[in-house]
């Protein structure tokens, strides 16, 4: 086992989801490792929020960006060297609220980097507001009477942004996040997973999520309409359950790949050529 | 009669007519004649109509800057005459386009009837102005031909037809001789500015489309080949800064471009890279504001703006050029600067710089060339922040054999968070110390230019763009003439020699409020008169003449 801790002192509140989601992904990159993926080609990238003081808490690589930034951030970390493989640990909040553009583009670019969305469904480290997924009728700070807004469904925009991979999965359940992980970095292309993870201080929701989610499989994995299916059975509201797993896969050109295709290694730029046309 | 030659053309047209690319034909046909020449560009924002021109001087010394009056009017359409035949001189001519405009006076070419009857595309009559306008200036037909050959790339053959049949219809009306030898490339602002940094190393550039910045991303893209780099436009330019400090953490150089309203979203990450010292170099082409403004024309307004990007207590290069050989030497010094200090840079430009064309020395190129970072030595474990006696850490990249921790975050030496005191200091101090390390390479550089007469006691200041008609008008009128280039850390020994002797100075800018005085002041120097335009168009040089007459 590769020796992941750092000198840090984890401040996450006894109990937090992110323990579940810290453990699953130093399994997956041990098992990266183990598999012949150098660990200085893993890069972890984080955002702003309790989840991302993950990058504390691992000794590898890493880059701690702005709020809702990660995402770019990463995909200028991967543009710039195609051979790393990219974590991207953020919450909800940044994923939906403030970074929302950032993630449906790289969706959409399909940038070869792994996002991982702690979905506590709600701001935790400003202390309790809500978010872009938070139910109607969340009483936080600054809703006192209650959200007056329905969340939306991120895995649904994620589809429609055409993700190439897509899963689901919940912090409780280490063995198989780390799993999800480990397909996510092998699939060439943007994986989005979403983590559900309960906020014990805030939103606790760990008896909720035991008693709603369920392991599902996709028989045709590149099908929208069966991952569509499977999407909607959860409104993000208190009905319906909740499948975790891969939900959708459909491999495609990535967007660093296609940038850097034209690069030849040491060649010097032909400024000299490009002058004799400003003649 | 003028002593030197030193001639003033206005082409213009509705957008969408092709008025600007006639105006860069005939900047090089006489550039091929040996002549100076430079080239200022006036759009508006909209994609057909309107009224768009080109002012293009040729002259036999070198001047960046223009003529209120005109000595040829090329108009591609009858509004051209009605807006510029005021600022025609006594002797001056308009050369037109006969099938659309009627009058008497001047030189009328059938453009329109030679185009239709050699079976050419509607554009190609302007081939058939340059043409006439060519033969009415007495330029030899091999000189237009080779130019032509050169400049169109669709229909030569037609194109060429059209010029000869044109060429021959037209009378001489004047001969403008031969100067010298050898032509300098023509290249706009921002062209220089993407030559400065592929020369000094650039590996990507990310951008959102932005006037006046936009032709940076046009033509690395163009040539993302011949200089093997990576262009990128992305979502916004929240993305464009933060994908380049990834990829600067990365390891690999990186530039940004935008304008204003880009350059406010982008502060944050300005911050961002000072905080975890990666490098980038940003560049910032002012246009008339605040707000959306007047989005295709000039201004100086973003100055103090840009001093002060990005929150948190922190240093960055800026520096504004004032030519295309500038523009070159500085985005080429500051990425290299921005890698050795490893920390935001911004080159400061304006429309007026960015889009106008000037002549380029090649010589320029030579001074510029990518200088070494500092770089781990592989040897113990790697530290990102290591407590450097000059505040500079080595760098390290992910691919290396080390744990490379970046962070926006206060760290400790490793690049792990930290909130106590102690700690804090220890970081905060070492930043401290490159920042005075950044003041001292500052000194070491040519970061205050000083032309005209250098024993005038009376002085005018003058930077970016400004610098073309403000250089003019000093010599002139025979004072001193200060440019400053590198704006932060602010080169205080050089301005205080720059000063010496002088009891009275002027500040020349295009804004409203005098932005470079109150940098001046809040280093000491005290400005006495401030001559600012804020109609968002330069000054011209009879303009500046007349209010620096009587200082």
């Amino acid at each position: 086992m590769e020796n992941l801790e750092t000198t840090s002192i984890n401040t996450w509140c006894p109990g937090c989801g992110n323990f579940g989601i810290l453990q699953a992904v130093k399994l997956a990159i041990n098992d990266l490792i183990s598999k012949g993926t150098p660990k200085e080609n893993i890069v972890i990238v984080s955002d702003i929020g309790c989840n991302s003081k993950i990058v504390d808490y691992l000794n590898i690589n890493s880059f701690y960006s702005l709020h809702g930034r990660s995402i770019v951030t990463a995909m200028g970390i991967k543009m710039a060297n195609p051979e790393l493989k990219i974590l991207v640990f953020l919450g909800d909040g940044a994923a939906l609220d403030e970074g929302i553009s950032h993630l449906i583009h790289a969706a959409k670019r399909n940038s070869d980097i792994n996002v991982i969305m702690h979905n506590n469904r709600l701001f935790a480290l400003t202390t309790g507001q809500f978010t872009a997924v938070s139910p109607k009728g969340l009483k936080g700070k600054s809703t006192p009477e209650g959200s007056i807004e329905e969340p939306i469904n991120p895995l649904e925009l994620m589809l429609a942004a055409n993700s190439s991979f897509i899963a689901r999965a919940y912090s409780a359940k280490i063995e198989h996040l780390k799993n999800l992980i480990i397909e996510a970095v092998n699939h060439k292309g943007f994986s989005f997973i979403e983590v559900m993870q309960p906020c014990v201080t805030f939103f606790n929701t760990v008896q909720f999520y035991n008693e709603k989610v369920y392991e599902a499989v996709n028989p045709e994995l590149d099908s929208r309409e069966k991952a569509l299916a499977l999407i909607k059975e959860w409104n993000y509201n208190g009905e319906g359950k909740i499948p975790v797993g891969i939900l959708f896969k459909k491999d495609r050109t990535c967007f660093e790949e296609e940038s850097n295709k034209h690069l030849v290694k040491d060649k010097k730029p032909e400024i000299e050529k490009c002058l004799q046309t400003h003649l | 009669m003028k002593n030197k030659k030193d001639y003033s053309i206005i082409i213009g047209g509705a957008a969408g007519q092709g008025s600007r690319k006639a105006g860069l034909i005939i900047a090089k046909l006489f550039n091929n004649l040996g002549y100076n020449v430079f080239i200022s560009e006036d759009y508006q924002s909209l994609i057909k109509g309107g009224h768009n021109f080109s002012i293009v001087r040729i002259s036999e010394s070198q001047h960046f800057s223009t003529r209120e009056k005109a000595d040829f009017l090329l108009a591609l359409d009858a509004n051209t005459i009605d807006k510029h035949e005021k600022y025609l001189e006594e002797k001056g001519c308009v050369v037109f386009n006969k099938d659309k405009i009627k009058r008497e006076k001047g030189v009328g070419i059938a453009s329109d009837t030679i185009t239709k009857e050699l079976g050419g595309l509607p554009i190609m009559s302007n081939t058939a102005l340059i043409a006439g306008f060519s033969k009415a200036m007495g330029i030899e037909w091999k000189v237009l031909e080779d130019a032509l050959k050169k400049e169109l790339t669709k229909g030569i053959e037609k194109n060429l037809e059209i010029a000869k049949r044109a060429y021959e219809e037209t009378k001489t009306v004047l001969i403008l001789e031969r100067i010298k030898a050898n032509p300098d490339p023509l290249l706009t602002g921002n062209e220089a500015i993407a030559l400065g940094a592929v020369k000094a190393g650039l590996d990507i550039y990310y951008a959102y489309p932005m006037t006046p910045a936009t032709s940076i991303l046009h033509y690395l893209a163009e040539h993302e080949k011949d200089f093997n780099i990576i262009t990128s436009q992305l979502e916004n330019e929240i993305a464009v800064i933060n994908s380049a400090i990834g990829s600067a953490f990365a390891g690999k150089r990186s530039m940004v471009g935008t304008s204003g309203g880009g350059f406010a979203l982008m502060t944050e990450g300005i911050s961002l890279a000072a905080q975890a010292e990666t490098p980038v170099l940003i560049i910032n082409s002012q246009r008339s504001g605040p707000a959306t403004g007047v989005p295709t024309y000039s201004s100086q307004a973003d100055l103090l703006f840009t001093l002060n990007s990005g929150h948190g207590d922190f240093v960055r290069f800026i520096a504004a050029p004032g030519d295309a050989n500038e523009s070159c030497y500085w985005s080429g010094k500051l990425l290299n600067l921005a890698w050795k200090y490893q920390t935001p840079a911004i080159l400061l430009v304006d429309k007026e710089l960015s889009e106008s064309t000037f002549e380029f020395d090649e010589k320029v190129l030579k001074e510029i060339k990518k200088e070494k970072a500092s770089l781990w030595s592989g040897k113990g474990e790697y530290m990102r922040y290591a407590d450097a006696k000059n505040g500079i850490s080595p760098m390290a990249f992910p691919g290396n054999k080390a744990v490379v921790k970046g962070t926006s975050y206060e760290h400790d030496i490793k690049g792990l968070s930290v909130e106590d005191s102690e700690s804090i200091i220890l970081m905060q101090e070492k930043r401290l110390r490159k920042f005075k390390e950044m003041a001292l390479e500052v000194d070491s550089l040519e970061a205050v230019k000083v032309y005209g007469n250098k024993k005038s006691k009376k002085a005018i200041i003058a930077w970016g763009s400004t610098k073309g008609v403000a250089l003019e008008v000093a010599i002139k009128l025979g004072l001193k003439f200060i440019q400053p280039l590198v704006l932060q850390p602010f080169p205080k020994k050089q301005f205080e020699k720059a000063l010496k002797g002088v009891d009275k100075l002027v500040l020349v800018e295009c804004s409203a409020l005098g932005q470079m005085a109150k940098l001046l002041n809040c280093n000491g120097i005290k400005v006495d008169k401030e001559i600012l335009k804020y109609d968002m168009r330069p000054f011209t040089v009879e303009e500046l003449e007349k209010k620096l007459k009587n200082i």
